[in-house]
């Protein structure tokens, strides 16, 4: 249950960020989310909202974009997906000097401030590509 | 009105960076951190019993921090050992954090200390995606726990620079499949070290202690695939070992009268919602 923690991080992050000046409510937190971050998205969500309770991010949605795992060999040029549990020896030279792609991503990539509702949140939702979990 | 900002921050960046200056501080003190990662019941607190009683009688200044939810047990055994020992109750916490273990160390880790000991919260989850500022990370598996252990925990065994196989000696009632093991841990961690030993019968003793040392005085240790993170991936949490330990460090060792006088603290860790309470 290291989510409590990544999500009173998330949420320390956000209130101490410069662009959140001149703009009170935060409504949208995006997150990439690595497969093999070790973070479950589901317990993530929930702690979230707890973590926001009493602060800017009070009701915020989190946004997830799940990013899968990919390896590359270096030395004979394989990539391929890493999958759960991951395949991090080289399936083509069974090598072991590969190096992660992407997988590890623990990410905030964005917020969406909106003081009071509107309709322009919802427009900038569908701009953001999420795969929700 | 609303407003899009787009951000690129790592979530965990500011433990990375509290690990890291940690890493940095502790380095230029001579101190080396060792952090032990298992399963509760794992044998983490025998084997260190063993390799801290290794150390003192060979005058290697060692010290030790325990972490556990609740009661100083570990830390009451550690002791025996003869060398500084503090334990920790997290009060619930499942892991210790960077911030945390700079906290605990403040005003207790005795000057000159080679090498440091942090046994972590048992648990192979949560301590897996924080840095403490180590340069190994250990992590320990009995032979009673399966063969697939390191396909469960990916993260913890995918992030080990040495794994170490507990209670060999029981390995054949266990019916514990090495080949098997060592393949696992190979699919996730290769080139990691996998060594077996039995804190029971004393077999693989010292090894860790080696191998400790050898990271003090300068030799990298091993760097796993999963810590081995391209510029794209943006993960900024593979536990800062993206540095070279190219660190030697003299030692005169003229501080043993520090060491002489084992004592045990209890402190309850503070970190978000665990209320910081003294037990001394």
């Amino acid at each position: 249950m290291h989510e409590m923690s990544i999500a009173v991080a998330m949420v320390e992050q956000v209130t101490e960020t410069p662009a959140a000046d001149g703009c009170q409510a935060v409504s949208a937190v995006r997150l990439r989310l690595g497969e093999l971050a070790g973070v479950v998205a589901g317990s993530l969500r929930f702690c979230f909202s707890l973590a926001c309770a009493g602060t800017v991010l009070e009701g915020a949605e989190l946004l997830i974009e799940h990013v899968p795992g990919r390896a590359r060999c270096e030395p004979c040029g394989a990539e391929w997906a890493t999958g759960m549990p991951p395949q991090l020896c080289c399936p083509q030279c069974e090598g072991g000097k590969a190096e992660l792609v992407s997988g590890r991503e623990l990410q905030i990539t964005g917020l969406r401030h909106a003081d009071g509702a509107d309709g322009g949140g919802a427009a900038h939702h569908a701009s953001v590509q999420v795969k929700e979990s | 009105m609303c407003r899009v900002v787009d951000l690129q921050q790592a979530v965990l960046v500011k433990n990375d960076e509290r690990a890291g200056s940690l890493r940095a501080e502790l380095t230029a003190r001579g101190t080396t951190v060792v952090n032990l990662l298992s399963s509760p019941g794992s044998g983490k607190t025998a084997l260190l019993e063993a390799e801290l009683a290794l150390a003192a009688s060979r005058g290697v200044p060692v010290a030790a921090l325990t972490a556990d939810l609740a009661t100083e047990h570990d830390a009451e055994r550690l002791a025996r050992a003869g060398v500084p020992v503090k334990q920790v109750l997290t009060d619930g916490l499942c892991h210790l954090e960077a911030g945390m273990l700079g906290e605990q160390l403040e005003g207790w880790l005795p000057a000159g200390t080679r090498l440091l000991f942090v046994e972590n919260v048992g648990n192979l989850v949560c301590p897996a995606s924080y840095d403490l500022g180590e340069s190994l990370r250990v992590v320990l598996a009995s032979v009673t726990e399966g063969e697939d252990k390191p396909l469960k925990y990916p993260t913890a065994f995918g992030l080990a620079q040495l794994v170490i196989v507990t209670k060999d000696d029981i390995a054949e009632a266990a019916g514990f499949d090495e080949e098997a093991f060592r393949a696992n841990v190979h699919q996730v961690n290769p080139g990691v070290d996998v060594v077996l030993t039995s804190a029971r019968r004393g077999t693989g003793t010292g090894l860790l202690l080696e191998r400790a040392l050898a990271v003090a005085g300068g030799e990298e240790a091993h760097r796993p695939v999963m810590a081995r993170t391209g510029s794209g991936s943006g993960g900024g949490s593979s536990y800062g070992h993206t540095h070279t330990h190219t660190h030697a460090h003299p030692h005169a060792h003229a501080d043993a009268g520090a060491h002489a006088h084992p004592h045990t603290t209890i402190t309850t860790a503070s970190a978000a919602g665990v209320p910081a309470r003294s037990h001394s």
